[in-house]
């Protein structure tokens, strides 16, 4: 396969200035290759969520582009928080993208069940958000972003709120979904461990105004389980990543 | 005693202690009923009256009625529109706040000239309830979640599709708070409408009996249809709250019990 015709979307030369005057990003270049598992990793506040906004066309670059091989990819967008409607069930929520998208109702309902057994939240199909843990809150979250089966799956630091426990079910079974899928993940943290526990490809970026830094493999095989989270492969990845990362927050002005 | 017994125990207990002190005063003093009538001669009266008072307790309850009804259709659909069209918000909102403060006893008889008196009436109704739907749908149409308003762009949802789906399910709890605020208020109106009326009106609307009554000196029908009315009210405050209630009881804070 030629590097040509595998990128899903190339960023190049993005920047990003707000009404505020905040430089958020500037000249920000990296590609993503199709069914890839890639994160953004920086401090808060060096505009890895802006990047995501303008993956997803929900906020337009400044200066440079974001340039679809294939023609713009769909998208399934999962927030900071669970953006739940809390007036409906947890399958009227996951049932939106569909219901918007005018789909026919007996495969959409079909979709909704499938999503729903992924993030393995079959059982909660009539609760009310407001009735879920915040990690149920998140599962139903992605199993919104999974019904329409997108090409490129965007993660806004989904799981920053959540506790150590609840986080690494949540970790992996979003690698369990994502072997199956073989959907393109762009995920965003501001931990170091997580990205080295999910991704193949890690961006650092520097802080304010954002670029990156360094562009880290993690050639570790899947599927990861425990046992990779406490292997010495895992320690070494994360002392690397750890220590780029501690340089481009060093070299941010 | 539980909490429950309480609250519905002490207000009753209150009622009986101050009926109880009315009646010992009219007694005690001798005053003349039309100067005021003892809770006893208050109630004869309500049965003695019954209907004539239940005619006119209708009377004024389809004027209420109707008038709610118009705010409601008024106030959430200019809502809508003032929320789809920046335009039409900044010409007509002044008018809708103008509308609201000018005090609606010195409005009525204005309207009492130009319109029929039973359609003046509705007007007065009217205009006292759609100011609170207007501010509380607008309010709540555009205070949705900026991460769900996200959402639905990033799935290309249509203005139409935002509207039904998003902004006004997120608009209700504040809707229906408007609407709380509505019900008593077009009451209001009606009354200070009739009033207005007065002798002139050929209306036979509750508020219209008390002012007729009074120039009568008809003192415990007065006091009859006063109690009426306050009856009215608060059946009318009961029905809505319930109905918000009923409508969120699923979802919305206010209307689910905080577990302890």
């Amino acid at each position: 396969m030629s590097a040509e015709d595998s990128t899903i979307v190339s960023l190049r030369g993005v920047g990003k200035t707000f009404d505020s005057g905040t430089v958020a990003l500037a000249g920000l270049t990296f590609d993503v290759r199709v069914g890839e598992f890639i994160s953004l990793l920086g401090p808060s506040g060096c505009g890895k969520s802006t990047v995501l906004r303008i993956v997803a066309g929900l906020s337009a670059p400044s200066t440079g582009a974001g340039d679809w091989p294939a023609g713009h990819a769909p998208i399934g967008f999962v927030f900071q928080e669970p953006t739940l409607m809390p007036w409906t069930d947890v399958t009227g929520n996951v049932l939106l993208p569909l219901k918007l998208a005018h789909a026919e109702e007996a495969r959409s309902h079909a979709a909704v069940t499938l999503a729903l057994k992924r993030v393995g939240l079959a059982d909660f199909a009539q609760a009310y958000p407001r009735e879920l843990s915040g990690g149920m809150k998140m599962r139903t979250s992605i199993a919104r972003a999974l019904v329409t089966e997108p090409q490129l799956m965007l993660f806004d630091e989904p799981f920053a709120a959540l506790d150590e426990i609840t986080r690494f079910r949540l970790n992996n079974d979003l690698l369990k979904v994502w072997q199956e899928l073989r959907r393109t993940v762009i995920f965003v943290t501001h931990s170091v461990f997580e990205s080295v526990y999910l991704s193949q490809r890690i961006v650092v970026m520097t802080p304010r105004p954002g670029r990156v830094f360094a562009d880290i493999a993690i050639q570790a095989p899947y599927p990861r389980d425990e046992r990779f989270r406490t292997s010495a492969d895992y320690a070494g990845y994360c002392r690397q990543v750890a220590e780029t990362l501690g340089k481009a927050m060093g070299s941010g002005t | 005693m539980n909490e429950r017994a309480l609250r519905i125990g002490m207000p009753i207990l209150v009622l009986a202690l101050v009926l109880a002190a009315w009646d010992l005063v009219v007694r005690v003093f001798a005053i003349p009923p039309f100067v005021l009538p003892s809770p006893g001669l208050v109630f004869t009266t309500l049965i003695v009256d019954r209907e004539l008072l239940w005619h006119s307790l209708l009377v004024t309850l389809v004027t209420t009625f109707e008038g709610f009804a118009l705010a409601v259709i008024g106030g959430v659909g200019l809502a809508i529109l003032f929320n789809q069209s920046r335009l039409v918000e900044y010409s007509l909102y002044p008018y809708a706040v103008i509308l609201q403060v000018t005090p609606i006893v010195a409005i009525a008889p204005l309207l009492l000239i130009y319109l029929p008196q039973p359609l003046a009436v509705l007007a007065c109704a009217w205009i006292v309830a759609f100011f609170p739907v207007l501010a509380n749908t607008t309010l709540g149409l555009s205070s949705v979640d900026h991460n769900l308003f996200a959402l639905f762009e990033l799935y290309k949802a249509s203005r139409w599709q935002v509207l039904w789906n998003l902004k006004l399910p997120s608009a209700l709890p504040q809707m229906l708070a408007g609407l709380r605020i509505a019900g008593g208020l077009s009451l209001i109106g009606a009354v200070v409408a009739e009033i207005a009326a007065g002798s002139a009106g050929a209306g036979s609307g509750l508020a219209y009996r008390i002012a007729e009554s009074g120039y009568r000196l008809n003192i415990p029908r007065m006091f009859a249809a006063l109690l009426l009315l306050s009856a009215a009210g608060i059946a009318i405050f009961f029905v809505l709250s319930a109905f918000s209630h009923l409508v969120l009881r699923r979802w919305h804070e206010s209307a689910i019990k905080r577990e302890r």
